[in-house]
């Protein structure tokens, strides 16, 4: 049957089982849109397109099918790019269909033209631009199965408008051919013997747990693991959710505002078990002082991350729940508490993370904690970036995988908020709270449009300092308080911001009003609920490894 | 140290982008790289020719193997190999040192190729070491223009068992 480009991209959308897309119209992208009118997908449109992407990235992270999202050209396709940059650096995967001049109008310097597949090409797992409507349903097929594989990533698919309005006979690809591209089915036995052998040799142990065993539906087999062996876990902000905070094995974060134990832990282990995790500078430190005593495993779905910062003793390549099912055949269990654990557990009582409680300024910790009491830890927390993300990383106690989404590798300020929308479309029935900072919620405030159309009964909790406080904190530390241009006082009634858009606002100024405000937003159901947490200003991320230091070395907390 | 890839992609738009761009975005230093396509039009092969230590080189060949149109990556410095240059140097040539010029261009194998009034230009292939050998055998007579191109590389034999 013959169909138009727009037609196709629709159908593949369907094959491939899009029930959501995020996006915003516009003149190269007008024909898609005339289609998607009439077609059973559901459209959320968004109020800018780093909106669009942040969302689908969202959604993408929470339920862990791909997110989709689709720009006009020009400047609709390069508002993204600080989403896909986002998505790229995180492993998300996300399908980014970009509007494109039409083909005769192709470097010419037309009206809305911009070469967005030149300007993702750093940011993208792939791209294409698609110049035959014929090879329209191969490139969506290969799309998706480059996107949602191997380690995931955004992929671009720039469409001429033409492209979008001639015809051809619609096939759907069964299978994608790519010789250059190919997704590891076995794992070398070998080096997953020698990793056992390693770990039951192991005195000290540590694992550290990264984003990939979110990705990879691991984090049972990482439980069994831990238990098995009694291996104290520590995971990184992406990591995080991946093994119960509570859990008596757990160390939390590690890194720059990591735990002090789990710092000293990895500083002191013997054997550094590193799952899906890939060594980045805000976790590492000064590298020639990270772990250095200690036989370091590497798992991970890319072979590039393998040696890349670190180099491994015993590397391992492949999908993360695959080698440790693997693994977890080739041990045994550890008989009771290891003089290890104990020490563990004398580190976690002498160092607990900890700040003062003050009676007349809100802490934002407290607050952090007070949204895991309401929500009984099972929320899904998005982040906005800077203190407020590591507020809620040290203090939310996550429970399950897939629960934190947050900017690890790119640090978006402005990525909560729309992410959130798009967790709350994927799981409707989820309670979903943006941690946030003032300067960060300012960045895409826009998006309380999307929230308040679309009845998305999402809670942005705003740490309002008025400062740009991770900013402000280093200029404390490093720039001898000389705070230049991160006083950000100037700014909305955040209640009032809430209220023109039809959304909820609250505020708390005191501590006695910080749990009252969020049962209140607990209770709203229908629409987004802003809360202005006016916090003490000055208060800082701690403990923190200063950059470039070692992880032993850290200030405050 | 100077390693020789010989990369095998897929013969798109914009693959020599992807290459050259993920060598200058991380930040490794490409001494040549020359493209061309293979003995079928679907595939371009590209010598790249890169200087780093062995974490540099292992770091380009897995970065190179992540791009969906790279299909084959082989380190072939240490393979016994036919390695290539061509070089077109345009050289300052009055009647009077013609003969000589003629005599360096027999010696070396090349050949003159174009005549001027007051110059040649001679085309020069061969490995690494040669073309340096014949540039500088010509530079006393002033070079006024040269265009060298990468190096291209092919293994000798061949690899099939039995």
């Amino acid at each position: 049957m013959k169909m138009t480009g727009a037609q196709i991209l629709i159908e593949c959308l369907k094959r491939e089982g899009v029930e959501v897309i995020f996006g915003y119209p516009g003149g190269a992208v007008l024909t898609i849109y005339d289609e998607l009118y009439r077609a059973d997908i559901k459209h959320v449109l968004t109020r800018h397109e780093q909106g669009a992407a942040h969302a689908a990235d969202g959604y993408a992270r929470v339920t862990g099918r791909p997110g989709v999202c689709i720009t006009t050209s020009g400047p609709g396709a390069t508002n993204a790019v600080t989403g896909i940059a986002t998505a790229y650096m995180d492993s998300v995967p996300l399908i980014v269909i970009t509007g494109q001049v039409a083909v005769g109008f192709l470097g010419r310097d037309s009206f809305q033209e911009a070469d967005i597949t030149g300007i993702t090409l750093p940011i993208t797992k792939h791209n294409y631009l698609v110049k035959r409507v014929e090879d329209l349903s191969r490139v969506v097929k290969e799309a998706f199965y480059i996107a949602t594989t191997g380690r995931p990533g955004p992929v671009v698919i720039d469409l001429p408008k033409d492209v979008t309005n001639q015809e051809c006979e619609f096939n759907y690809p069964e299978t994608v051919n790519l010789r250059g591209y190919r997704v590891l089915k076995s794992v070398n036995a070998l080096q997953v013997t020698q990793a056992a052998r390693a770990i039951m040799a192991a005195e000290r142990p540590v694992i550290y747990a990264g984003g990939g065993v979110v990705i990879s539906g691991a984090h049972q087999e990482l439980w069994e693991l831990a238990e098995r062996r009694q291996i104290p876990v520590t995971t990184t902000l992406m990591g995080l959710g991946a093994f119960p905070t509570a859990h008596p094995l757990s160390l939390g974060m590690l890194g720059m505002h990591g735990t002090r134990y789990a710092n000293y832990a990895v500083s002191d282990c013997d054997c550094l078990i590193a799952i899906g995790a890939r060594f980045d500078d805000r976790v590492t430190g000064r590298i020639e002082d990270f772990a250095p005593k200690a036989q370091v495993i590497h798992i991970d779905v890319d072979p590039a991350e393998i040696g890349k910062n670190v180099s491994a003793h015993i590397p391992i390549v492949g999908d993360v729940k695959q080698v440790l099912t693997e693994l977890l055949r080739r041990l045994d269990t550890c008989a009771g508490e290891t003089p290890w654990v104990r020490q563990i557990k004398e580190w976690k009582e002498t160092y607990p993370l900890t700040y003062e409680r003050s009676g007349e300024l809100i802490k934002p910790q407290y607050v952090v904690e007070q949204i895991c009491e309401v929500t009984n830890g099972e929320a899904i927390i998005t982040t906005e970036v800077g203190q407020n993300q590591m507020w809620a990383a040290q203090y939310y106690k996550f429970k399950q995988p897939r629960t934190m989404v947050t900017s690890g590798g790119l640090g978006t300020m402005g990525f909560g908020f729309p992410a959130a929308i798009g967790a709350q479309i994927g799981c409707p029935e989820a309670v979903v709270f943006d941690i946030a900072g003032d300067g960060s919620f300012q960045m895409n405030s826009q998006e309380l449009a999307t929230a308040v159309e679309y009845k998305l009964p999402v809670k942005v909790a705003i740490l309002n300092n008025q400062y740009l406080g991770m900013v402000r904190q280093w200029q404390e530390f490093f720039y001898g308080g000389r705070y230049s241009y991160s006083d950000i006082s100037c700014a909305p009634d955040f209640v009032k911001l809430a209220e023109a858009y039809g959304a909820v606002g609250l505020r708390a100024t005191r501590p006695d009003e910080v749990r009252p405000v969020l049962e209140q937003a607990m209770a709203v159901k229908d629409r987004p609920v802003i809360i202005d947490f006016v916090v003490d200003r000055t208060e800082n991320v701690c403990p923190m490894v200063p950059p470039g230091g070692s992880l032993t070395n850290m200030m405050g907390g | 140290m100077k390693h020789t890839l010989a990369v095998l992609v897929h013969n798109h738009p914009g693959v020599l982008t992807r290459v050259a761009g993920l060598f200058s975005r991380r930040g490794y230093n490409i001494e040549s790289l020359t493209v061309g396509v293979t003995e079928n039009p679907e595939f371009s092969r590209m010598t790249i020719v890169v200087d780093g230590d062995d974490q540099v080189i292992e770091q380009v060949t897995k970065q190179l193997n992540k791009l969906i149109d790279v299909i084959k990556i082989s380190d072939i410095t240490n393979e016994e190999a036919v390695e290539r240059e061509l070089i077109l140097v345009k050289v300052r040539a009055n009647p009077e040192v013609r003969g000589e010029i003629m005599q360096i261009v027999e010696i070396f194998r090349a050949r003159i190729v174009d005549i001027g009034r007051r110059s040649l230009i001679i085309e020069a292939t061969g490995d690494e070491n040669k073309i340096k050998a014949i540039e500088s055998s010509l530079r006393p007579f002033g070079i006024m223009e040269l265009v060298r191109t990468g190096k291209i590389a092919m293994v000798r034999g061949t690899k099939d068992k039995g």
